[in-house]
């Protein structure tokens, strides 16, 4: 039988993860059906568990100098509670649109992270926000930018013996943050397609800022600077008329169950410019 | 193990517990706590949800571990604030209709009180997303909505029975849902002998493969299982399946499967032991082989043969012809329509254990189960004994739809229990589920119909190919059912229908739900459609003249002589229907994105079997000691039926129905009623009920020598008949006993499928009115407005609740489903309809009534699907101009079909 540790402190956590092998367990909600998945056809998985939902301290949204710091531990329903500014009115967004209430209250930022699947609905919301993750080891802890954290389809950059402890966002003042899910149905559902945008006005209104993500259209969600550059300098009300398919053009959508690539190109386009004219006007 | 420290339901509680085990499995394995429901094992359907911290969660994504110093509140809460708004959900649920099956109720019940718990007056849309992590196949959601805002609001008191003579048409709650609701109930997982082994079965990973066996014994030992079976080991003919001269699929495979998903080996053993295991440690060499997928390979030329029995691959073609001259007709219509499989998507698992009698020869087997006597044939056959000294139990279902009319698990236990001389249990994991048993056949469909200058429908042909899979099931039902209503419920004189069922290497298609009329229906429907375009007819008006009505003729033969009430169905629906295509047209004016529609279908569905005789026979006994128990052997799956039977047999016999005890479905106590399928339970079986409940009044009468019209009356052993009469029960010399029994009257259809298949129809119409977001392709559907003629309502409140649950179906039919074998094994990947997904419902009821059936009453439990699935694809054309040739209508087909 395979072990199952819950340390109480990361250092204790830290130190098993250093040790062996062992699969990081949180909420559990990507982990336990990928297990169920396997079983099911003859081949429970055997890996031992590390879970570090005991740790202490890291179920906290704090702010810091420089912006927010989100524990690795902080669920989606405890994003919720954090009475975050506008600027994460995106992330919120889907937080609220993740699977049902009980994945939402059990399910991690983090943990969506490392799973890294492509229809991650974090993922594009913190490309957006300029996210950093902090990594912690035994030997002491690293900051990278979420984009190169992510390495590829459901890969990363976390070490086998690291614990993504924190997810750092960035203060952009004004920011107003949105987000636009496309599901067949209405809960539980994975995205086709999503965008996820953060928008800053300069004084004249208009913008000075905008970081612009696709998710579900490439193995990796991405950062579109081209629009970005585009939109410099535009007004919000002329905004949605901006994106272009040209602006997708470093995607690859593909064919799957869900939809077909072409599909998920011309649904991208109009998700982002729906989420442009959906956003608030100060 | 470790020891861990939780409030549970209030108390405090310290046990032992494996940390990775889902916490649901040790509420239920461990604690006893079975009310919690396991239908997935992987957060998609919501069965297991609990509070944790006054949260809900989904027990089986929570370690065990996780539970340490954890609150801990289930259904089985009894006290303190989650105790007392369960009293009111439990309440509200039952008044409202809110449980079925009954399988997703404790689910439910937990999400709203954490809901409750966080926002005492909730709207609408608080409600669907408090519950839109619980899934819910049976009840559409609507009467859940309903039941928790009315919860919201207080305790609802208990509903009144109605007095003798008044129970048909009483909207009473149904009786067996108390247990449903606190959670008691036990399905098929929820009870097991002390020390059952565990069986787990070793499935085929190819569509279609030889393989070999090596050494199983020495398996056996290296594995530490108490055995490894295969089909050298089924004790009688390792054949099962529908249809009495088609046996064709084996308990365990033989050298060669036809689908991914086969049963290969039984595996017996410790849980542990099982669940440690990896198939690849098991010594079996496989030789993959080229697989038919879809009925276009299996038919080309060079298909291998599958079966000896069907060359060409075609199991059989069912036929109909009518007319031998068209008449002359002003305008044609064509169309072609493609459906996939659709998984049943119960929320229960398949799951139950044998126990074999020490003789060697006996087996009970408790399972969830639509046809109790069919398993019991099966499993005899299977074992080689005499039917007789087979009993089943059927446990309570969590939802069946057909999917739960073939042997899944009952020949598999019984092989394995009589093998290793113990109980043995199961249960099914949800991609085992999905992977092993019936769908509903994918068809591949060209149809044409002509009218004359007025509209009224000249001609019509049908031509489809259904995918039955790897075995039959009932692929021979489907093509016997289709060319009967192929053509849908209208006049028309001259009718050329084929429909043939042919064998390939993907799943086993069975029963779902309208055998194939749903499939049908797509296609007809956007034929009517099309003619009243090319018309310039209204479509109401073209099917309102069309309508087949009373003293009509169907397609095959039959005259209506009475219950013909589609008309009344349409005219039912007139104002919905203009004042929803003023409400489209008005809104469209200025909407060039988000385009309503309103689309309009009919359906007509035969209640019971097809020409075969499917009797139903039911015994009520009133004791000496004054106890009066209606013995009846129908499996109620959800749909009502022990609800039902019991008011008609409650007014036939003239006693009030909360005088009635139940024996229920076990074919050790009951007679047989036939299985729970072809919408036949209210109709047969209530019949049968009818004819005991009058039995046993008639010999009440003749003892007393009382009138016809004389009251009962029964306190404690003392019944008394008429004002005058009083017969002591407790001076017989033998408890009063009656039986009835109804077969329907039809005939067989000779090689033009003319005949009387029937006995009776159910006809119903349906409008949709849909939101379709051109840029996306996406579809929102707003309102259905249904009609429908049962005949009787027994129960509006069970009628409603069938007609909204076979909405929601028909729903995720043309929007959503689509299994495709090895890729949509799970509920994360084939998606049912959420809470969020449904619209506002309306229903209009026609009572036109049978009087075949009891108090007039028919069947209703499969008509209202047939028609929503076109009413909806009818209604995005109208939104669109777009008409579609394949379900389900994912996003980027309409987007596509847009372009
Ligand atoms: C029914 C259902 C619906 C869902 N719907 C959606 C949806 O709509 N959108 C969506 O994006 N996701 C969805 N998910 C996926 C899932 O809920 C999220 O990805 C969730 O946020 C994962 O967090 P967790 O804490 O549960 O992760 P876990 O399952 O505990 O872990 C996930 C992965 O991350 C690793 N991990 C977790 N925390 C750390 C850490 N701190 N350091 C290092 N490694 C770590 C684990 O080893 C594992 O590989 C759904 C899941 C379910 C069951
Ligand atoms: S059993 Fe837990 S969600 Fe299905
Ligand atoms: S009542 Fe909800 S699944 Fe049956």
């Amino acid at each position: 039988m395979s072990a199952y540790h819950r340390p109480a402190s990361l250092d204790q956590a830290l130190a098993i993860r250093a040790g062996a092998d062992v699969a990081v367990l949180a909420g559990g909600t990507d982990i336990i059906p990928a297990r169920t998945a396997r079983a099911a056809w003859g081949d429970p998985p055997r890996q031992d568990v590390l879970d570090i939902s005991a740790i202490p301290g890291l179920n906290r949204v704090e702010t810091t100098e420089t912006g927010w710091r989100i524990g690795c531990l902080v669920t989606w329903s405890g994003l919720l509670r954090a009475g975050l500014p506008p600027l994460f009115d995106g992330l919120c967004q889907a937080a609220r649109e993740v699977g049902g209430a009980q994945v939402q209250n059990r399910g991690t930022l983090a943990g969506n992270l490392v799973t890294a699947s492509p229809a991650g609905d974090g993922i594009p919301n913190l490309l957006a926000l300029a996210a950093k993750v902090e990594l912690a080891s035994a030997e002491g802890r690293r900051i990278l930018p979420l984009a190169h954290f992510l390495t590829g389809y459901r890969a990363t950059a976390l070490r086998r013996d690291e614990l993504l402890v924190a997810v750092q966002v960035p203060r952009l003042d004004g920011a107003q943050g949105g987000f636009r899910k496309l599901g067949a149905r209405r809960y539980l559902v994975i995205s086709i397609a999503m965008a996820a945008g953060v928008v800053a006005l300069d004084g004249q209104g208009r913008i000075r800022t905008a970081r612009l993500a696709l998710g579900a259209c490439s193995a990796v969600a991405q950062r579109l600077p081209a629009l970005e550059a585009a939109l410099r300098g535009v007004t919000l009300a002329e905004a949605a008329q901006v994106p272009q398919a040209a602006h997708l053009d470093g995607l690859a959508p593909i064919d799957d169950i869900r939809a077909s690539a072409a599909y998920r190109r011309d649904a991208a386009l109009v998700l982002l410019r729906d989420l442009l004219a959906g956003m608030p006007t100060p | 193990m470790m020891e861990i420290a939780c409030i549970l339901n209030g108390a405090p509680r310290r046990f032992r517990v494996d940390p990775m085990a889902p916490l649901s499995d040790t509420l239920r394995e461990g604690l006893g706590l079975t009310g919690t429901k396991e239908g997935c094992n992987a957060g998609d359907c919501g069965a297991c949800t609990v509070l944790i911290d006054g949260a809900q969660a989904c027990a089986c994504l929570v370690p065990s571990a996780q539970a340490a110093g954890a609150e801990i509140a289930t259904v089985e809460a009894r006290d303190g604030a989650v105790g007392a708004l369960l009293a009111r959900l439990r309440a509200a649920f039952l008044a409202h209709g809110a449980a079925q099956c009954g399988i997703c109720s404790p689910g439910m019940l937990m999400a709203a009180t954490d809901l409750l718990l966080r926002d005492p007056a909730p709207d609408r849309a608080a409600v669907q997303d408090a519950l839109g992590g619980v899934l819910c196949r049976c009840t559409g959601y609507v009467k859940i909505l309903d039941a928790v805002q009315a919860a919201s609001r207080g305790l609802l008191p208990a509903g009144e029975m109605p007095p003798a003579g008044a129970a048909v048409g009483a909207p009473i709650a149904r009786l067996d849902g108390a247990a449903k609701l606190d959670g008691t109930e036990r399905f098929g997982a929820d009870e097991a002998p002390e020390g059952a082994l565990w069986l787990r079965i070793m499935r085929s990973p190819h569509a279609h493969a030889r393989f070999t066996l090596g050494d199983l014994e020495a398996a056996r030992q290296r594995l530490g299982l108490a055995a490894i079976l295969s089909a050298a080991d089924v004790p009688g003919s390792n054949a099962f399946g529908i249809m009495p001269h088609l046996k064709d699929q084996p308990v365990l495979a033989e050298a060669h499967v036809r689908f991914r998903g086969e049963a290969v080996l039984a595996l017996v053993g410790s849980r542990a032991a099982l669940a440690a295991l990896r198939d690849a440690d098991l010594p079996v060499a496989w030789e993959p082989l080229p697989a038919l997928q879809g009925t276009a390979a299996a038919r080309a030329p060079d298909a291998p043969q599958l079966h000896p029995h069907a060359p060409g691959n075609l199991l059989i073609e069912g036929r109909l012809n009518r007319g031998t001259e068209a008449p002359p007709a002003a305008v044609t219509a064509e169309t072609h329509f493609r459906t996939g499989f659709v998984e049943h998507a119960y929320i229960e698992p398949e799951a139950g254990y044998a126990v074999p009698a020490p003789d060697g020869a006996g087996m009970e087997v408790f399972a969830c189960t639509q046809a109790p006597y069919m398993d019991r044939e099966e499993t005899a056959r299977v074992l080689g004994v005499a039917e007789e000294l087979v009993r089943i139990r059927p446990s309570a279902c969590g939802g069946g739809f057909g999917g739960k009319l073939d042997a899944s698990i009952q020949p598999l236990l019984a092989v394995a229990a009589r093998r290793l001389g113990r109980p043995v249990r199961i249960t099914y994991s949800r991609a085992e589920s999905m992977a092993s048993t019936t769908k509903r056949h994918p068809a591949a469909i060209t149809a044409r119909m002509a009218a004359d200058a007025e509209g009224h429908f000249t001609s019509y042909a049908f031509e489809a190919d259904f995918n039955t899979g790897a075995y039959a099931s009932w692929g021979t039902t489907v093509a016997n059912r289709v060319p009967v209503h192929a053509g849908g419920p209208y006049r028309i004189p001259h009718l050329r229908n084929r429909a043939r069922a042919i064998y390939t290497n993907d799943t086993p298609a069975g029963a779902f739900r309208g055998f194939g009329v749903p499939q049908a229906a797509l296609a007809t429907e956007s034929l009517v459609d099309d003619l009243a375009a090319k018309l310039g007819l209204d479509r109401w008006e073209i099917r309102r003249r069309n309508a087949i009505g009373r003293g009509d003729t169907t397609h095959s033969g039959q005259v209506l002589h009475a219950s013909a009430g589609l008309p009344a169905c349409l005219d039912a629906l007139k104002p919905d229907w203009e004042a929803m295509l003023a409400e489209v047209a008005a809104h469209n004016a200025d909407a060039p994105r988000l385009r309503l529609g309103a689309g309009i279908a009919c359906m007509w569905y035969g209640c019971g079997n097809t020409s075969m005789s499917n009797p139903s026979r039911m015994k009520l006994v009133l004791g000496r000691d004054g106890r009066l128990t209606l013995f009846n052997g129908a499996v109620d799956i959800g749909q009502g039926s022990t609800t039902v039977l019991a008011q008609i047999c409650a007014d036939a016999l003239g006693l009030p129905l909360d005088q009635f005890r139940f024996v229920l479905g076990d074919t050790a106590l009951t007679h047989d009623a036939g299985k729970t399928s072809a919408s036949r339970q209210t109709f047969v079986s209530g019949r049968a009920a009818m004819e005991t409940g009058l039995a046993l009044r008639r010999r009440i009468l003749a003892l007393a020598n009382a009138g016809e019209d004389a009251a009962l009356a029964l306190e404690g052993t003392r019944l008394s008949v008429g004002a005058a009469r009083v017969i002591d029960l407790a001076t017989l010399d033998a408890d009063l006993e009656a039986e009835g029994r109804y077969d329907p009257p039809t005939t067989a259809l000779d090689e033009n499928g003319q005949g009387t298949p029937y006995a009776t129809y159910g006809f119903a119409a349906q409008i949709a009115l849909v939101a379709v977001d051109r840029a996306l392709g996406t579809v929102k559907v707003r309102r259905i407005v249904a009609a429908q003629d049962v005949g009787r309502a027994v129960n509006p409140t069970l009628v409603l609740g069938q007609i909204h649950g076979g909405i929601a179906q028909g729903l995720g039919l043309a929007l959503m489903e689509e299994f495709l074998p090895g890729r949509t094994e799970n509920l994360h990947d084939y998606l049912i309809p959420t809470a969020g997904d449904v619209p506002e419902i309306v229903v209009r009821l026609v009572e036109d009534p049978e009087p075949e059936g009891p108090y007039g009453a028919k069947g209703v439990g499969e008509p209202a699907l047939v028609p929503t699935a076109p009413a909806i694809l009818s209604a995005i054309r109208h939104a669109t101009g777009v008409t579609l040739h394949e379900v389900p209508v994912l996003p980027h087909r309409l987007w596509e079909a847009l372009r």
